[in-house]
């Protein structure tokens, strides 16, 4: 790992459907509340455009990247972008494992969505400290 | 039968700041209410995606909301699918309304509901306009 010694949390943009809000609200989880020392976040149409800063951070940084559906932006972004993710999800792994809590909203998630992005924030935060060890995902 | 032209959305995202989110659930909440009128697409799917997005500006007259003064979405817009009809920036709707950025990236509620509901009001109208002249 480099100069920001952070560990960056990608999540796909998606504005069509509850898993690209739940995508988002993960990566909000772990850089807010779960993990806030050793993440960072960029935004991910600045790769679209090949911002200098966000390639340098995702190129020199272990990445994970969280998606809301089968076209994984946010991971064929960051390969567009000449870097690899150390780890790839799909939000709509965690919905699977807590069928109880389904993500509801687009715009903003509901309660269930909002807990569920919680408790898949906790499960990512051991893979953030492995990383930022610099042990593999 | 008739062939209705609708407008297409593209939001900058802005997963690092408070005014992406802005840009994202003002555009989702107009999308919603103007479902006759609009289509949107995730910008990152002008990478991801395939022939079909990268023809998205082409297929519609599109307006584009930036979060920032990088304009994502404008740039995005214009070089991997066609140049935007319009093209609309957050500090500055809410400069011109007096109106703060909201201090959080998440969780939004009554206090940041004047800055979404402005940010729908310019866009309507620019749909509006965009359709007027299409």
């Amino acid at each position: 790992m480099d100069k920001t010694g952070k560990v960056v949390i990608l999540p796909c943009s998606g504005i069509g459907k509850p898993t690209g809000a739940l995508a988002r609200e993960i990566a909000y989880e772990l850089a807010e509340r779960a993990r806030p020392e050793k993440t960072a976040m960029t935004c991910l149409p600045l790769l679209v455009i090949g911002d200098t800063d966000a390639l340098k951070l995702v190129r020199e940084n272990p990445v994970i990247t969280i998606d809301g559906c089968a076209l994984e932006c946010a991971r064929k972004s960051l390969e567009a972008a000449g870097a690899k993710p150390a780890l790839t999800c799909q939000s709509v792994k965690f919905f699977l494992a807590h069928k109880e809590l389904k993500p509801e909203g687009v715009a903003q998630l509901n309660e269930a969505g909002r807990k569920l992005a919680g408790l898949a924030a906790d499960e990512l935060a051991a893979t953030v400290d492995r990383l930022a060890n610099g042990e593999d995902a | 039968m008739e062939m209705r032209v609708k407008v297409g959305i593209v939001s900058c995202s802005g997963e690092e700041r408070p005014e992406g989110t802005v840009c994202r659930m003002a555009c989702r909440r107009l999308l919603e209410q103007t479902t006759d009128k609009t289509v949107t697409i995730c910008l990152p799917l002008f990478i991801a995606g395939g022939r079909e997005e990268r023809t998205f500006a082409s297929k519609y007259p599109t307006i584009t909301v930036d979060g920032c003064e990088k304009r994502c979405a404008a740039r995005a817009t214009e070089t991997l699918s066609a140049k935007p009809r319009m093209t609309l920036l957050i500090p500055e709707i809410l400069r011109k309304r007096g109106l703060a950025v909201p201090r959080t990236r998440r969780n939004y509620g009554p206090e940041e509901e004047p800055v979404i509901r402005a940010v729908i009001e310019e866009l309507a109208g620019a749909v509006d306009e965009v359709l007027a002249k299409a």
